[in-house]
């Protein structure tokens, strides 16, 4: 039995923005028709659907994959909800290659969704319980604090100035002016960045990016069907997913070693020995600013401690020769969670058909990683694509 | 390679209606003990992991944080479906079959006796816009279910009493059964009314457990273990998601996935070919409106055979031996993974005074519960 090959030929995103008018299960239809129209293909031609959705919480609603389900098209068909935190997003192309590539079926639909405005006052909220109950949770951490803690420890291990830092929501929040999608495009400046309201020291609030509602789904097929629908499949070439002790506190936040770890097994499934040379761009997961910067350590794209110099020198911006984010990532596109994740294997998607617009780094990349993390310092979710 | 995917280490703890002594990781990490050493590995030699649970379950948002530790899966590909475990055993089906992965870890577990407010937690499942304006707890839809099932197939309320007494006394032969009881039809149709017909004896109490399983690939499984169980065929669906355009007569999702997992297994005449089944009966007439719907009896007739012993130990098609949820106790998430227990007991020979003679395949049948309609098969088989 060989491994089948699975390949994305369609792909679609809604607008992400503060507070959709849209439910869960309304967004998730808008994305999965885009998706479907894009690949030329009708809901009855999808054999099994797997979406992706962060907390409950965010919602209110108990099993919300079931809740979501209708709207994702999940009616009379298998049907699931796989779930990793903040790394779902690119976990659930992940679980659709296993679908396909495991001869289950021929047609899956991976659709990721999140309303986060449902959770008054603001979803933060909704992070108040992901502590441990009799460890953390009597001291009232935020989501906020926590990675405070660990940008303070990243940037003290390196010498790293907010400067170094603040650079990459600089160039995501710019990037995103060309993503239709964007909800917090804007032509800041490092001073802005700086000068912003301060958070929770060194966290300021142009560090981070917002919260946010949207939906985002990809169509994954069998070789024989990606060959009958279009000439410029995507091929899924590697996926790794990794997950760290749930003790975050007992770690070295400097380094997201699970990250690295996802990343290796991605990497050997896809033959890369070197992701320096052979990775053409990358969509690293940066919800925070500073996050970037670790990821692409974790995702062996520099070496280690590099990542602030390389985007200095604007080896990282679209142009460069590591393009970085160029979709403007979660500071700039928004941050509806597990959307977010795939709406960076989409980028990924359409940066290597060209189809990419005023986005389109030059180069004619062939091969692109996207990568998500989540839970209390603890999952990296890693696929690599390739022409 | 070969194919096929086995089960080659199954551990549980429970189950109990309390276990006050015992948190969630604890009882998690003596169910993977069990498992592993059944299957002569470290969890080292564990390729990937995947966890059946739900966050409101458990009192945390994101609890697939809260996974790896008692697994022994700390920096390893661990992964949460919100599904039954038999949803997840059939995602490591997959995994298996991707060729990819040779050992797989699957886990879920109940500790609903920390959850003060369970039918309030249940309730949040409806929908916010179209169900939860009616101020109802959600069980009134299995009222307004069953109702309408008994109407249409002409079974009777007598005959769910039969599912209860039958499912019951099999939990008395059962030590890990936390509800087994010798009743009466008086009984049950006296007991307190919940959404009529549904009254209190109709549903299963809650139950605390913890159950792993090791799944390994073909070869890997003839090297490991001398009485490997083998999946012959595993689905699950999903019918009409909303409640409120559903056909409560028959449980579409059971017709769906009995449909694919016989198909899988190559079942023609499963009364004839299934040897035992263990069938989610969360609610009495659960049982028999999925006996009817996956196939396995003529519809209106699974009453009738119930009550005439045919589902009983010694009957034609023995369904719910363990007990059931009714017997044993409702685990949510771990409910498949319960019955899948008794499965391999019975295929190994191993279940004591319960055993059905010559057990070679089995069926398991999971559904996730009021407001859904989602659920699974798998067919089990030693051979």
């Amino acid at each position: 039995m060989g491994l089948r090959k699975v390949a994305i030929v369609g792909a679609g995103i809604t607008k992400f923005v503060r507070r959709a008018e849209e439910t869960g299960p309304e967004m998730s239809y808008l994305a999965a028709k885009m998706a479907l129209d894009q690949a030329g293909l009708k809901l009855k031609d999808v054999e099994m659907v797997t979406v992706g959705s962060a907390p409950d919480a965010f919602d209110g609603v108990h099993m919300k994959g079931e809740y979501l389900l209708s709207g994702a098209g999940g009616n009379n068909k298998q049907y699931i909800r796989n779930f990793v935190g903040g790394g779902t997003g690119v976990f659930a192309p992940i679980h659709g290659w296993m679908h396909v590539a495991s001869g289950a079926c021929d047609v899956c639909l991976v659709v990721c969704s999140e309303k986060m405005s449902s959770c008054h006052p603001h979803p933060q909220g909704a992070f108040l319980t992901i502590f441990d109950h009799t460890t953390e949770q009597p001291l009232n951490p935020t989501l906020i604090w926590i990675f405070a803690l660990e940008m303070r420890r990243y940037m003290e291990t390196y010498g790293l100035s907010k400067t170094d830092i603040a650079r990459v929501s600089v160039k995501n929040k710019n990037n995103a002016l060309d993503h239709p999608s964007a909800q917090v495009a804007e032509a800041v400046t490092l001073e802005d960045v700086l000068n912003s309201e301060v958070l929770a020291e060194p966290v300021h609030r142009l560090d981070i990016s917002p919260a946010s509602d949207g939906a985002a789904a990809v169509v994954l097929v069998s070789e024989d069907v990606a060959k009958r629908l279009t000439d410029k499949p995507i091929w899924i070439d590697g996926v790794g997913w990794n997950l760290d002790t749930a003790y975050w506190a007992t770690k070295d936040l400097y380094y997201p070693r699970y990250v690295e770890k996802a990343a290796r097994m991605a990497y050997e499934m896809a033959g890369i020995t070197e992701p320096q040379k052979q990775i053409h761009v990358a969509e690293p997961y940066d919800p925070f600013d500073y996050k970037e910067l670790h990821h692409m350590e974790g995702l062996l794209l520099c070496e280690r401690g590099e990542a602030a110099r390389l985007t200095a020198e604007g080896y990282t911006a679209r142009n460069g020769n590591l393009p970085v984010c160029p979709s403007g990532g979660a500071l700039g596109v928004g941050n509806p969670i597990a959307a977010t994740g795939l709406m960076k294997v989409i980028e990924i998607f359409l940066q290597l058909r060209e189809e990419a617009g005023k986005r389109q780094v030059p180069g004619k990349p062939k091969v692109g990683v996207a990568q998500a993390w989540g839970d209390l310092m603890q999952v990296g979710t890693v696929i690599v694509l390739r022409r | 390679m070969k194919e096929g995917v086995a089960i080659v280490g199954i551990g549980v703890t429970g189950f109990t209606s309390v276990s006050p002594s015992l948190s969630f990781k604890e009882i998690t990490y003596s169910a993977a003990v069990k498992a592993y050493s059944e299957a002569g590995l470290s969890p080292k030699d564990i390729d990937s992991f995947i966890t059946a649970s739900e966050d409101f379950m458990e009192g945390y948002s994101i609890f697939d944080e809260y996974v790896p530790d008692q697994l022994g899966a700390v920096l390893r590909p661990v992964q949460t479906v919100t599904a039954d475990f038999l949803q997840a055993l059939g995602i490591g089906y997959m995994m298996i079959n991707t060729g990819r992965f040779r050992t797989i870890a699957i886990e879920a577990h109940s500790k609903s006796s920390n959850i003060k407010t369970l039918d309030e937690v249940q309730s949040f499942a409806l929908d916010p816009v179209y169900l939860r304006p009616l101020k109802e707890n959600s069980t009134f839809l299995a009222g307004l279910e069953m109702k309408r099932f008994l109407k249409d197939s002409g079974n009777t309320e007598e005959q769910c009493a039969h599912v209860v007494i039958k499912n019951k006394k099999n939990a008395l032969y059962n030590t890990n059964a936390a509800y087994g009881a010798n009743l009466t039809v008086d009984d049950i149709l006296s007991s307190q009314p919940i959404s009529l017909p549904l009254k209190h004896l109709d549903v299963a109490e809650p139950a605390d457990g913890a159950i792993v399983v090791v799944l390994a690939s073909h070869n890997e499984a003839k090297a490991l273990c001398k009485n490997p169980i083998w999946i012959k065929g595993i689905a699950w669906f999903s019918g009409q998601g909303n409640p409120w355009s559903r056909n409560l007569c028959s449980a579409d999702y059971a017709t769906l996935a009995a449909r694919k997992a016989f198909a899988m297994a190559g079942i023609t005449n499963p009364i004839k070919e299934i040897d035992f089944a263990e069938v989610c009966d969360e609610y009495s007439y659960k049982e028999l409106q999925h006996l009817e719907s996956m196939g396995i009896v003529r519809k209106g007739e699974a009453g009738f055979l119930t009550e005439n012993g045919a589902t009983g130990l010694d009957g034609i098609l023995p369904v719910n031996v363990s007990g059931g949820s009714l017997g044993v106790g409702h685990t949510f998430e771990a409910s498949g993974g319960m019955k899948t227990y008794e499965a391999v007991l019975q295929l190994r020979n191993q279940a004591g005074k319960r055993q059905i003679k010559d057990a070679r395949v089995g069926l398991v049948q999971s559904w996730r519960g009021i407001p859904t309609a989602t659920g699974a098969v798998a067919i089990l088989s030693n051979e």
